[in-house]
This record gives structure tokens, C-alpha cells and sequence, in this order.
């Protein structure tokens, strides 16, 4: 369902008439404005001009080589493989994800860059092929060697290699479930509107937990939403 | 509001606004309901300090906009340029202060009164419950008071949980009071289509923001309003009678000052800016700049105390993901202050708010996804398939907590001009001097105890270790909360504050401020809704004395 016409069915008869235009004039600037195209933008959510020039300087940029590119796209695999019904973290968009966020938050990129490094040194000496094109039993060895961070330890204190997996993990993982394919997976079910009337019996019957009458009674009447709010002069509500 | 009352009452308006417009229903501009995705960054916080969906065009830093600390001092100075400001982005938390609130000098001796009672107020609150529109209940609670409210939301599965964990240590919960459309109240706004975005800005106008509940209607009034955008105010200008006569600004477009004229100045800039503006409006007539009679612009600074806590809940886990559980921006209940100080080492009270449930993923989420596995002796790490069975395990299962406490106003926390910095619109910065003292320390390590308590209540894990003494107990820097309030106090002697009751400047008569900068103390509770109802108050008065030619 077209989401904006999803929003007016639900608000249908309280505002779709109400939002008139204001008309004033520093709106039609700031929109002429906004309306300058940057070259190889294409993302549709607010940002002012220099957030989208800042999106389109990063996207210029390219940090990973080919070969940085293709080994985090094999590891990323093998972090979130696909399953019997959704796509694997590549098909996800991870890599490119990843490839953003090491020149947003370009603190990461030395863990990131010198992980990738470190891979293809040990399969090297052990294996003597660098990382992605070693057999995946073999890129598996090396895996289960950094992928369980001795917890008693702090994070920072941890070989590099097992922060490198770690933080790989991470975006891979958040790149994954932010991802359509990811929410899918997920099944979460908001971002769209709705009209919350509380958790359904089932799940609170699972968790142990119940509604108290009381607390009910002072709660909204879904059914009187759209009821224009009308008090008495001592705050009691009459509609 | 200051706007909205002066224009409904015929008179002109100019709104010097320092950032551009902002309409939260033009597309263009639009966050709310956008998909991770659809951010390159999915709602990383690099660019926006809240996260890069949230609606506040600023933060902490802003390029070009410096302030500074003196040395043992670190305030945050959290800024939004835009129309409405930072109501843009708030938690939307609206609470108004209780009769104690105004007078807690009595209680404990600390602070000042302030010179006006909850009485005062009461009519105000009473009308912007009703113009803006706010949801909660009336419990006949002594220092939380009641008012004209919408009915609220039912508990989501995890405030069902927080409400039995507290009650078991005597903690009161209720429905949380939050200026969220859940019924119609006029025909201009939307109702609230549970989305928990609030923070996003709403395409329906179903919560509060200046713009949308204010000044859009004042317009749509046949209000006469002039909007200046991207102008910086610099200074109110004066007379050779030393009386204001407008502020002067930069035109951020083309870099120029300019000056507009006005009978009577109203500020609201945030507290902070409005007394920078005040401390740079130098002149033959006030050569310290206005309202410099006393030494007080600046001085009482303080914002809320805040700590926070998380733990994992195990009977919070293996959670059916079968329904949209969003509910509103924030919380649906909430714990007011409870406790009694004369039996506690510290003055003064704070609240706590609640978070957790299932949250549309952003970045971050997935992060050490399987890090609960700790709890159960089993290895924490791993690849593969295993982690989508993690990550489903423990959606949702996390719960937050956040303290919210009253800090004393002390005129040793002030902001003043550093003589050595400007910004780039060539306007002197702000320096700051904030320090905490026991009193807030002691607060906040009551909040990380009473946190601890209601983890052990639901069964919970804490998250992370307790913050020690030597941290002070985790209390979160000035500024942090993003209530800066006190600056410009309110009173009766001009000695010892900068505006009287009515906000109106004890030097310069025709300069009012409608901002927390008169806050004499802060309470356990959000400035917003104060500041709403005193704003309409002066406003009052300011049209009472042009009709009596007074000012």
C-alpha cells in the first residue's frame, strides 16, 4: 500500500483538510533552494545542502580497493551467510554499507584496513593464498581464531585481530538488519502508521504480565480518537 | 508562543530566527517514516548528534558557532538552528511544576523562591494544556499537579514490566505525560498515528513544536508576521534613553549586519543565547550591556541532573515480533519524584523515564549481538547462521532507564563573554563555568542505587558497570539534558535578578524574556511546558501595558 495514502486513511476527516499550505514566502525560497540538484544524489530524506554535499564528497571518495572490497565481501558471508529464506549479507548491501561508513566515521579505518591485511597475512603463511580465495574450511580455521573474544577481558585490551572481528561483526550484522532484506527478516512490524491499543493477549500471556482494569480505564478509547477533546472546568474529559 | 499571543492580539510580529524554515510536512525536509536504508549511514549520529533521522538541524558543535569552558568546567551547549528550534526535537515530556517547585527555598533553604506561586501559573498551564494539547492523567498528586488532559496510551509490554519491578520497591508509576495528539483537539492538527518518530518532527503536527503548533496557526490567523531566517541576532539596539529600539543581525546569506526596529524586544532565544545577546548589547547607555544593573546575567545556569542505566531482562526475551509495538515518541509511563529529602542526603527530587521494546533497527542495531550469551555460560562471539537466531532471541529484551533531577541554581555556574573568541558572524562566544557539587552527585547516586533496585525487581541483568564515586556516579555533564535554564532570573530586587515576575527586564522596560533563562530554579521536571505558560503570561501583560501606553 502507497504509505502517504496509508497516513490519510488514517487521518482522514481530522486533518487532510486542515494542513493547508501556509503560503508564505521563505518556504518557496528554502525549497528553491533545496531544489539545486547535486550531481549523483539521489537519497530522499531531509537534509540541508551541506549534509547532502557532505553524502555526495563521501560517495566520491573510495576507500577500500577491489581487493579490500572482494575480502570484505567474502567475510561478510561468512558472518551472515544467506539461509533457506533470506539473502546473505552481500545481498544486503553490506559491503558497500561498509564501505561508506570507514570514511564517515574514519576512526575505524585502521581496524578495518589492517584486519584485512591481517587475514591475508595468516592465510598466506598457513595456507599460502591470501584470504578470499583460500577454501572456506580453511577460511574458517582461521575465523574461529578471532571470532570468540575472551569476554573477562576488555574490548580495547583484546588482540587487534579479535577487535578487527569483532567490529566486522558489528556492521555486518547492523548493515544486514538495516538493510529491506534484514527488516524483513526481522519482521518488524512498525515504521507505518497504526493505532496502538496495547499488547495483544497471546504475547502477554507468554511474558506473565496482565493489564490492570484501573490502568485501562484512564487509557484512550481508540474509538473516540478522532472525537473532538472537550473538558469539564475541573480538567475531566467529556468526549 | 510569545508569537502566537502577540500576533492573535493584532499586533506585528518579526521573528529574527538564526536558521532556516522548517515545515515538518514538506517532503523535502522530511525524516519521519524514512526506512534505515534510506540514510547511507542508517541513522548513524556522525552528522546529527541524536542520530542522522532525528530532525534537529545543529547539536553540541556547531561548525562556526564556538563557546568555551573554563578550565575544570565541561557544559555542552546543544543548539538547533531552525524554525521552532529545538522544539523540534524534544522529548516532547510535559510536566508542570507543582507548588513546591516555586518555593523550595522554604522546604530546604537552598536556592531562592521565586517571586511568583504556582497560582500564578495555574490559568496558563491550564490554557496551553488546551491550545497545545498534552496526554497523562489527573492523580491529585501534591507537588505533580493535574490539568486538562488527553487520555494516554496503554503500557507497552516493557513498561508493563517496569510498572510491577517498581511497585516493588514502593516507586509510583504513571502514564506519562507527553504533549502527543492521542484525541483531536482542533482541526488544524493531526492525531498521533503511532509511529514513535516524535523526535523526526510530525508530517501531521499530532505533538508540539513551535512552528507547527504556533506560528503556522498564528499565520493562518491573519497574523502579521515577518519571518527573518538565517539571521543571527547580534544585540538589542538602544536609545540615547537607554530604552531598546530592536536588535541588530547577520543576514547569514550575505554576511551583512542589519537592523530592525521594534517598540519592544522579546527574547527567546534559549537561555544561554539570550543572555549572550543581552552581555553583547553594549552601548553609551549600558555599557556592560542590558540588564547589567546587577551582575546576574549569566549567573544560575544549571540544567537537569542526568544519569542512565540499561539491563537485559530475561523474561523479556524469545519475544513474538507479531505486532507493531512503536506506540508514541517516548515513554508511556513514567515514575515522578517519589522520595522524601528530609530523609535523604541530598535536596531536591528527580523522575524517571523508561525505554525499551521493539525499536526499528538503525545503526548500532546487531552490535555484540549475541553478548547476553554471557549470562548463560554460553560462548559469546561466533559467525553464521547462529547470529540470526541471537539477534531475534534478544530483540527487545533491553530496558533503560534515565534519571531526571533538580540541580540547586548557584551563582558560581554562570556563562559569560570570552573576551578572546568570536564566531564567525564576528559575535563574542560564550565562555562557561559549571561545576556539579554534592548535592547533585549525591542525587544521582540515589538514581544509579534505585536503578540497580528495579534491574534486581524484573529479574534484569545491568548492563555495563555501576559508575564509582570517582566517575561521579555517572552523572551526565552540564548541558547534556538540554535544560539550560536560570540565566536571566526572575525577582523582585533588581539586585539580585534581571527581569521582574513578568519577565520584563528590571533596567530596560521594553525588553522581555520568554525563554528558561527567568527560571529561578528548574524542579524534577522539563522546562517546556513552564516556559509555554509563562511565555503566554508575559505576552498578556505585554499587550496590557502597550494598551496602557507604559512601555
Amino acid at each position: 500500500m502507497d504509505r502517504r495514502n496509508s497516513i490519510k486513511s488514517i487521518i482522514l476527516g481530522s486533518v487532510a483538510g486542515g494542513l493547508a499550505v501556509h503560503g508564505c514566502k521563505p518556504e518557496a525560497e528554502a525549497k528553491a533552494e533545496d531544489a539545486q540538484i547535486l550531481e549523483g544524489y539521489s537519497y530522499k530524506y531531509g537534509r540541508t545542502p551541506k549534509e547532502k554535499e557532505r553524502i555526495v564528497e563521501l560517495e566520491a571518495e573510495q576507500f577500500f580497493n577491489g581487493h579490500e572490497l572482494g575480502t570484505i565481501a567474502v567475510l561478510s558471508d561468512l558472518i551472515l551467510p544467506a539461509d533457506d529464506k533470506f539473502g546473505s549479507a552481500t545481498e544486503a548491501g553490506v559491503p558497500d554499507f561498509i564501505e561508506f561508513m570507514a570514511k564517515d566515521i574514519p576512526e575505524m579505518q585502521t581496524t578495518l584496513r589492517g584486519g584485512l591485511m591481517w587475514l591475508d597475512h595468516e592465510s598466506n603463511t598457513q595456507f599460502g593464498t591470501e584470504f578470499k580465495s583460500a577454501s572456506e574450511d580453511r577460511q574458517k580455521q582461521l575465523l574461529d581464531t578471532i571470532a570468540y573474544p575472551d569476554i573477562s577481558v576488555p574490548e580495547n585490551e583484546l588482540p587487534m585481530e579479535i577487535q578487527f572481528f569483532s567490529l566486522m561483526r558489528n556492521l555486518t550484522l547492523t548493515g544486514y538488519y538495516t538493510s529491506e532484506i534484514g527488516i524483513q527478516d526481522l519482521g518488524y512490524k512498525g515504521n507505518t502508521p497504526n493505532v496502538w491499543d496495547g499488547v495483544p493477549e497471546d504475547v502477554l500471556k507468554q511474558h506473565g504480565v496482565a493489564y490492570e482494569e484501573e490502568w485501562l480505564a484512564k487509557c484512550i478509547d481508540q474509538n473516540r480518537r478522532g472525537i473532538m477533546a472537550e473538558w469539564d472546568e475541573n480538567g475531566t474529559l467529556l468526549t | 508562543m510569545a508569537t502566537k499571543i502577540l500576533a492573535d492580539s493584532g499586533l506585528k510580529v518579526a521573528i529574527v530566527e538564526a536558521g532556516p524554515f522548517f515545515d515538518p510536512k514538506d517532503p523535502e525536509l522530511m525524516t519521519q517514516l524514512k526506512w534505515p536504508w534510506e540514510s547511507p549511514r542508517r541513522g548513524a549520529n556522525t552528522v546529527r548528534p541524536f542520530g542522522d533521522f532525528d530532525s534537529a538541524y545543529g547539536g553540541w558543535d556547531i561548525e562556526g558557532e564556538p563557546y568555551t569552558n573554563s578550565d575544570g568546567s565541561n557544559f555542552k551547549w546543544f543548539r538547533s538552528r531552525m524554525l521552532g528550534g529545538r522544539t523540534n526535537h524534544w522529548g516532547r515530556i510535559s510536566l508542570r511544576f507543582g507548588p513546591k517547585d516555586f518555593k523550595h527555598k522554604n522546604e530546604d533553604g537552598l536556592g531562592d523562591n521565586w517571586p511568583i506561586g504556582y497560582e500564578d501559573v495555574k490559568p496558563y498551564y491550564d490554557k496551553v494544556d488546551k491550545l497545545i494539547g498534552v496526554f497523562g492523567t489527573n492523580e491529585g498528586l501534591p507537588n505533580d499537579p493535574d490539568g486538562f488532559f488527553l487520555p494516554p496510551p496503554k503500557p507497552r509490554l516493557h513498561e508493563l514490566f517496569y510498572i510491577r519491578g517498581a511497585r516493588k520497591s514502593n516507586i509510583p508509576v504513571y502514564p506519562s505525560r507527553m504533549s502527543i495528539l492521542t484525541k483531536m483537539i482542533n482541526e488544524d492538527r493531526g492525531i498521533c498515528f503511532y509511529c514513535a518518530q516524535c523526535s523526526r518532527a510530525c508530517m501531521v503536527y499530532a505533538d508540539f513544536s513551535a512552528e507547527t503548533c504556533l506560528i503556522f496557526p498564528a499565520q493562518k490567523n491573519g497574523g502579521q508576521i515577518d519571518l527573518f531566517l538565517n539571521a543571527m541576532v547580534r544585540e538589542v539596539t538602544t536609545n540615547e534613553e537607554g530604552k531598546a529600539t530592536g536588535v541588530s543581525y547577520i543576514n547569514k546569506e550575505d554576511r551583512k549586519e542589519y537592523k530592525l526596529k521594534g517598540k519592544v524586544v522579546v527574547l527567546a532565544a534559549s537561555a544561554c543565547s539570550s543572555a549572550r545577546i543581552l552581555l553583547n548589547s553594549k552601548s553609551a547607555q549600558h555599557p556592560n550591556g542590558l540588564g547589567k544593573s546587577s551582575d546576574i546575567v549569566g549567573k544560575y545556569l544549571h540544567d537537569s541532573t542526568g544519569a542512565s542505566r540499561a539491563a537485559f531482562i530475561p523474561d523479556l526475551m524469545n519475544r513474538k515480533i507479531s505486532y507493531n509495538e512503536d506506540g508514541v515518541g517516548g515513554m508511556h509511563v513514567y515514575s515522578p519524584w517519589w522520595g522524601d529529602n528530609k530523609k535523604l542526603d541530598f535536596p531536591r527530587g528527580y523522575h524517571i523515564e523508561v525505554w525499551g521494546g521493539m525499536g526499528m533497527p538503525n545503526y548500532g542495531f546487531g552490535f555484540n549481538a549475541n553478548e547476553f550469551n554471557k549470562f548463560f555460560g554460553t560462548k559469546v562471539g561466533a559467525y553464521g547462521n547462529v547470529l540470526r537466531e541471537d539477534v531475534k532471541k534478544y530483540y527487545g529484551s533491553v530496558i533503560g532507564f534515565g534519571g531526571r533531577g533538580e540541580s540547586i541554581a548557584m551563582k558560581d555556574n554562570y556563562c559569560e563573554i570570552d573576551p578572546t573568541k568570536v564566531d564567525e558572524f564576528g559575535i563574542p562566544v560564550l565562555r562557561f563555568n559549571y561545576k556539579w557539587s554534592d548535592h547533585e552527585r549525591k542525587q544521582v547516586r540515589h538514581m544509579q542505587d534505585t536503578f540497580e533496585e528495579l534491574i534486581h525487581n524484573m529479574g534484569g541483568e545491568a548492563l555495563g558497570a555501576k559508575p564509582t564515586k570517582e566517575q561521579d556516579y555517572g552523572i551526565s555533564p552540564p548541558g547534556w539534558i538540554i535544560h539550560e535554564v536560570g540565566t536571566t532570573r526572575m525577582g523582585n530586587d533588581p539586585k539580585t535578578s534581571v527581569v521582574n515576575k513578568f519577565q520584563q527586564l528590571h533596567d530596560t522596560d521594553n525588553v522581555f524574556i520568554v525563554d528558561a533563562g527567568p527560571f529561578v530554579s528548574q524542579a524534577d521536571k522539563n522546562p517546556t511546558w513552564t516556559i509555554l505558560a509563562l511565555s503566554w503570561r508575559t505576552s498578556d501583560y505585554i499587550i496590557e501595558q502597550l494598551k496602557q501606553q507604559n512601555i
